[in-house]
């Protein structure tokens, strides 16, 4: 893949390239790394860090998470922590752990799970228990950017949510406005802030810090304007769902096998 | 960090909307509750308001000079708050505060100068020095108090009066739209939501106008007339009534459809709110103001003057508690509620010193009633008893007649 142009906008690259090294540091090199690697590319071919140029209308980026899949190990919501500065005590990703018997059902996320899940005990015979990763649903018709009163959150071409900082008026408007609890008030900076699909990596042909982590590929990410890509593929194809549909936000974080427990 | 009951998302634990965000729809709610008085005699000529018809105007103004202020104070960014004036994004409720907040502005600040116009120019007229120059740039230059004159400021001030009464009972409507257009939480999204918010409005600015009056009377050493109280009391019952059975309304019909939500919004009001809800919400400042009011409305004639002052001032009080219930119960009991629907966080604290604590909650809730003492010293809120102050060049239009004249 290639996201090379010509007349490419060389000051948002430097931009880019910048924020990558600020907000990335040791951490980008190291999972960056280990995702080239795996990929088998190299930072050229993949339009990583290093003198390429992205065009955010040839992309629209999805989300897909198996819940089968994951095993609570807690890797994605560390490595978002340590990617993006989250604070502690805020989640731009977390996972929930759901113990569900005929009559009752347990659910809690220790710390949003960073640390993994110790045992527990539930007071009902469980017939089923498994992990659900939640971050979030970048919603087409999203009602965060709708309520935000100066247009600092906004969605961009290619398909993130996200919030400018510098224009930010830190009313909490959008925080209330997320059904899905995803934004909060950054106690540092006291302004919106929320997951942006590590939007500084996703544009240089990298994966966002949490899906390139997760051990069992429960969370993934894919291309809906690419040809061939088997996200895309997925969820063009395949059965998959959404988080509280009935809401219309239409959320581009899908998954696959949810259990009815989960909203 | 808050304790948990059941399972919350984990950003939901933290209330993003202080005791600033209570006290925003509070305080303008008496900007509207009292506007509403007072158009009850400039709009639609009840004598029986007269005595509190200007007081009501200058209460209204008070409020709506701090209204914007626990905004302001929440923003975690203050100084970008203009931003929400200059470069606004129309798909956003709050986006409209400022337009709404400034057309309101410009009509009462108008009708006030219309209905304070001849108070005004003979204060110019009685004074020397700067003082003079003072109410001579207040009167703008005209000194015109002729019968024509006069008969102008009357229809100046019944046209804003009716372009004052929507546009005053949009300012609060809208606050209350603010929360009700917010599908994320089922606490807060009702269409009901803007009507409860515009009828408490109502119960809040007549609850304090007839804690105003019983003041003002007292300070100005006039007598309070009975008729005025009587008719304050029955509409305050009227409101309240209506209020109570919208708020009452919703929470029915959430429980008779067993709506998803209903399981989680019922335990939080008899744990979490128990107090804040049912308690004062419901008993303190619902069942009891009832019951006196119906007391005042239904006995009117049995009653003692004293006696039905002080039903009347009780009943005032405690509905004041019920409409700050309501601001909380609404404001930081759906921040209780995670949107999980699974949870609720412990009962929120706010702070004592800070921005959005306490102590600058009660400043806001002060500062009014120290704009309308400056107020009546440079205005003086009532008018003069039997146009006394009327000065040569006067000819008939006191001050007072600047007021009445025009009621039908």
């Amino acid at each position: 893949m290639s996201n090379c142009h010509d007349g490419c906008d060389s000051s948002r690259r430097e931009f880019l390239s910048g924020t990558l090294k600020l907000a990335g540091g040791a951490v980008v090199t190291v999972i960056g790394g280990s995702a080239l690697a795996s990929s088998g590319g190299s930072p050229a071919s993949t339009g990583a860090p290093g003198g390429t140029a992205y065009d955010w209308n040839e992309h629209l980026w999805a989300y897909l998470i198996d819940t089968t899949k994951c095993i609570g190990c807690g890797s994605c919501a560390r490595a978002c922590k340590a990617e993006n500065d989250v604070p502690d005590g805020f989640y731009r990703t977390w996972i929930e752990r759901y113990v569900v018997g005929t009559e009752e059902s347990h659910v809690d996320a220790p710390n949003g799970g960073m640390e993994g899940f110790p045992p527990v005990q539930v007071g009902f015979a469980a017939n089923k228990s498994f992990f659900v990763p939640k971050i979030c649903n970048h919603c087409r018709a999203t009602p965060c950017t709708q309520v935000c009163p100066v247009g600092a959150s906004y969605r961009t071409k290619d398909g993130a949510v996200l919030v400018d900082g510098e224009s930010c008026i830190g009313c909490g408007y959008c925080v209330q406005a997320c059904p899905y609890g995803s934004r909060f008030i950054h106690p540092a900076t006291h302004t919106a802030s929320k997951c942006t699909w590590c939007y500084h990596r996703i544009t240089k042909g990298l994966k966002p810090a949490c899906v390139t982590v997760c051990p069992t590929q429960a969370r993934q990410f894919g291309d809906l304007k690419k040809d061939g890509d088997p996200i895309r593929a997925v969820i063009e194809h395949d059965r998959v769902q959404i988080l509280q549909g009935h809401l219309l936000t239409e959320p581009q974080c899908y998954y696959t096998h949810l259990d009815k427990e989960v909203r | 960090m808050p304790e948990i009951s059941g399972f919350a998302f984990p950003n939901d634990i933290h209330v993003t909307w202080s005791l600033m965000i209570v006290m925003y729809p509070y305080i303008t709610g008496f900007v509207a509750g009292s506007f509403i008085v007072t158009s009850l005699y400039h709009l639609f000529g009840r004598q029986e308001f007269k005595p509190v018809a200007r007081l009501a105007m200058a209460t209204s103004f008070a409020f709506l000079l701090v209204a914007s202020l626990p905004l302001q104070l929440h923003l975690g960014q203050p100084q970008r708050g203009p931003f929400v004036i200059v470069t606004p994004n129309f798909t956003s409720a709050m986006a409209g505060f400022g337009i709404l907040y400034s057309f309101y502005m410009l009509v009462l600040v108008l009708e006030l100068w219309f209905v304070w116009r001849t108070e005004i120019i003979e204060r110019a007229r009685r004074s020397r020095g700067v003082k003079r120059a003072f109410y001579a740039a207040l009167a703008l230059g005209t000194y015109d108090t002729s019968a024509e004159a006069v008969e102008i400021d009357h229809k100046a001030i019944s046209i804003l009066a009716g372009i004052g009464l929507p546009a005053a009972c949009m300012l609060h409507g809208y606050v209350g739209f603010i929360f009700g257009a917010i599908k994320a939480n089922p606490w807060w999204s009702t269409p009901l939501m803007p009507v409860i918010f515009l009828l408490s409005a109502a119960v809040s600015g007549i609850a304090l106008l007839i804690l105003l009056y019983q003041v003002y009377a007292k300070l100005d050493r006039r007598p309070v007339v009975a008729s005025c109280v009587q008719a304050l009391a029955s509409w305050l019952w009227f409101f309240l009534i209506l209020t109570i059975t919208l708020e009452e309304l919703e929470l029915i019909v959430m429980a008779y459809e067993k709506s998803e939500s209903w399981l989680i919004i019922s335990e939080l009001l008899t744990t979490r709110l128990s107090f804040s809800y049912v308690t004062m919400q419901m008993i303190v400042g619902g069942l009891i103001p009832l019951i006196l009011l119906a007391v005042v409305v239904l006995m009117n004639r049995y009653l003692h003057e004293k006696v039905r002052n002080t039903l009347a001032t009780v009943a005032a009080l405690l509905t004041l508690i019920q409409v700050f219930s309501m601001r909380w119960n609404i404001v930081i009991g759906g921040q209780l509620l995670s949107k999980s629907l699974r949870g609720l966080r412990s009962p929120y604290e706010p702070e004592i010193f800070g921005r959005e604590g306490v102590l600058v909650a009660i400043a806001l809730f002060v500062a009014p009633f120290v704009i309308l003492w400056v107020f009546d010293r440079v205005l003086g809120i009532q008018e003069p008893e039997g146009g006394g102050h009327g000065s040569p060049g006067t000819g008939d239009a006191t001050p007072g007649a600047a007021v009445a004249g025009h009621a039908p």
